[in-house]
């Protein structure tokens, strides 16, 4: 087993690290605080070639996996989370394009989701529908040469800010799951319109707003995979979505760790900075040390998606102790802060608020807990 | 438009530390870049060409280990790249540095502009651009902040202390630049990738039509007698009293001093 990563991952790790450390870490705040989406960041990972990392280089990708991917989501979410969050959901559409779409479709939608060209997004959840996915209410009806879609989803990370969409709608409710298809979908397409914008408890900058279909014609050429076959790619993708949670989770904790660790040995209480004291120094151990558990676990599920073995157990590893961690680790550094770690001077606060997402988003942690105990069982059924 | 860009592989400023007890640089684990006014100079000699076409050539003179500061330039968007390195070069001071560099710029043979920093970060003598110029016999333009060509006649604004100048000389000609001419591109992660597959040319002595007794220690004049940190223990006088009393007992303190 060989933790290195490779001369050109490393290259790549080096190069995201300093744009992390110039451009995007010491901004962080105040893109929170102005709510904007976070174009400039954008631009800046799109001039860096990071919207592709595991998209082959002849649809303009760099031709690595989803482990460097990770690794790359992890340092833009200690850096600043949004910035994290919309390079995560983006992929969420380009995966499922890249991994079920023909010839004709990745020629299309492939090169401008790998440049960043266009921002990507994919669209489950409605009101009715998240974790149970055969719920999906969002009809799809083939008339001549297109499809109609009608429903509305919710929540849909990138939303309005994206110009191509993944959706997941319903052929057929009366054979549930096995109804469900992928559309790609373009902003601007007939009947295709934008409602309420979230306002969250965090990720103010972050979009997550309404889809609404009406009428939306969809040419029929741009059903993605089979018909019918739509919980198919939904389960991969959502696979690939958890580990981008698990490594958002992990660079978020990383920077409420970083933050409580440097507090930690500048605040003085008792004539004594507070990180001699043991209490402060165990918190900060067991805070590095979960961490790094997750940090492998997110890297261990990403690793097996490279080598194209099942990974759905371990994604699911990955993203309810990830995200769990994260809760756990940011109100600790909360906690290490003190009184000011619960003001807006300090951005603890704000972490403490941002790692409750994780727990939710992309199934949550009971969700999870099912997958783990399905899987578990029937590997030691008796 | 054939561009010839000089430049230099330094430690990170930024990282760098002076060990207290013997007053040198501690070099350990500090790592490399390319010299930064060196970047405006790859930026600006690849924007030209970008919009007037032809070619950028690197080249750097330096221990094998340059050859990375070389590759970052690849990506930022050179063409060639060109290091010159041998150890009877090594210890070279400024004249013998800009007389193997010239030397390898005559053996290139073809080119219009010559572009360097206006000086390195770590020697910070702007010797080396005139140096070059004048080993090679072609005009200097020195600080430049901005710069129009029009065929072979070159206008540049140079960016004085209190004053800016503008200039004209015919090309071929060399020009160092200062940082506020350009922001250099940040490569992308295809050109870092794309520029570890290109190849870096390699000169040594032998390659060079160059007098060993004008390089390396024996062509260096300059003899470093001492290095040492600038002193930090300077320490503020405290004048107090009456405001009157303390501007009195301030001024006849400077003359004094004959500051005043």
């Amino acid at each position: 087993m060989d933790f290195r990563f490779t001369e050109d991952e490393q290259m790549i790790i080096d190069a995201v690290k300093e744009l992390c450390d110039e451009e995007f870490r010491g901004r962080a705040s105040e893109v929170d605080e102005a709510g904007e989406y976070p174009w400039d960041n954008i631009e800046l990972l799109r001039e860096m070639d990071l919207f592709g990392i595991p998209a082959d280089e002849q649809h303009g990708g760099l031709g690595m996996g989803f482990l460097l991917w990770g690794v790359v989501g992890e340092m833009l979410s200690t850096a600043c989370t949004t910035t994290g969050a919309v390079f995560g959901a983006h992929m969420l559409a380009e995966y499922p394009i890249m991994a079920f779409g023909n010839e004709e479709q990745i020629d299309k939608y492939l090169p401008p989701l790998t440049t960043g060209e266009s921002i990507g997004a994919f669209g489950l959840t409605e009101p009715n529908a998240g974790s149970d996915a055969g719920a999906v209410a969002t009809r799809a009806e083939l008339r001549g040469d297109r499809y109609i879609l009608n429903g509305t989803k919710i929540f849909i990370t990138n939303g309005g800010d994206a110009e191509i969409y993944v959706i997941i709608a319903n052929l057929d409710p009366s054979r549930g799951t096995r109804g469900l298809t992928a559309f790609i979908v373009e902003k601007g397409m007939p009947g295709f319109e934008f409602g309420k914008d979230e306002e969250k408890m965090a990720y103010s900058a972050l979009s997550n707003r309404e889809l609404i279909f009406q009428d939306c014609e969809v040419p029929v050429e741009n059903a993605l995979h089979k018909p019918g076959r739509g919980f198919r790619v939904a389960l991969d993708t959502l696979g690939v979505g958890r580990i981008g949670m698990a490594v958002g989770a992990v660079g978020l904790a990383q920077a409420a760790f970083e933050a409580a660790v440097l507090y930690a040995q500048q605040r003085e209480q008792f004539g004594q900075k507070i990180a001699e004291f043991q209490a402060i120094q165990f918190k900060l151990a067991d805070m590095a040390t979960v961490i790094e558990a997750a940090r492998l676990l997110s890297y261990k599920a990403s690793w097996l998606k490279d080598q194209g073995e099942p990974f759905d157990k371990e994604a699911a590893f990955a993203k309810v102790f990830a995200s769990e961690m994260a809760s756990r680790v940011c109100a600790d550094a909360v906690q290490i802060h003190g009184g000011v770690g619960y003001t807006r001077d300090f951005p603890v606060e704000r972490y403490m608020r941002e790692a409750k997402l994780f727990e939710i988003v992309e199934g949550t942690s009971e969700i999870q807990r099912g997958i783990i105990a399905n899987r578990i069982l029937r590997e030691y059924r008796v | 438009m054939n561009i010839i860009v000089c430049i230099k592989q330094v430690p990170d400023t930024s990282e760098v530390r002076i060990d207290p007890e013997t007053n040198t640089i501690i070099r350990e684990g500090v790592p490399s870049i390319i010299n930064p006014f060196d970047e405006n100079a790859i930026e600006e000699a690849v924007g030209l060409v970008e919009e007037h076409g032809g070619k950028v050539t690197v080249i750097s003179m330096g221990p094998p280990q340059a050859e990375a500061a070389l590759r970052e330039a690849l990506a930022m968007g050179a063409d060639e790249a060109i290091l010159v390195s041998d150890r009877c070069f090594a210890a070279s001071d400024t004249l013998a540095t800009s007389y193997v560099l010239s030397t390898a710029i005559r053996t290139i043979g073809d080119y219009d502009l010559i572009f360097c920093g206006k000086q390195a970060f770590d020697g910070d003598t702007a010797q080396v651009p005139p140096g070059i110029a004048e080993q090679l016999g072609i005009p200097q333009v020195t600080f430049a902040i901005g710069l129009e060509i029009d065929g072979r006649k070159l206008r540049v604004r140079r960016m004085l202390e209190s004053e800016f100048e503008v200039v004209e000389v015919r090309t071929p000609a060399l020009v160092s630049v200062v940082k506020q001419i350009n922001e250099p591109r940040r490569p992308g992660i295809k050109a870092k990738l794309a520029a570890k597959k290109k190849d870096v040319t390699m000169w040594d002595s032998t390659c060079l039509d160059v007098e060993a007794c004008l390089c390396g220690l024996d062509g260096s004049p300059t003899r470093v007698v001492r290095t040492f940190a600038p002193s930090r223990e300077i320490q503020g006088e405290k004048f107090e009293g009456e405001p009157g009393e303390c501007a009195v007992a301030v001024v006849e303190r400077l003359i004094g001093e004959k500051i005043i």
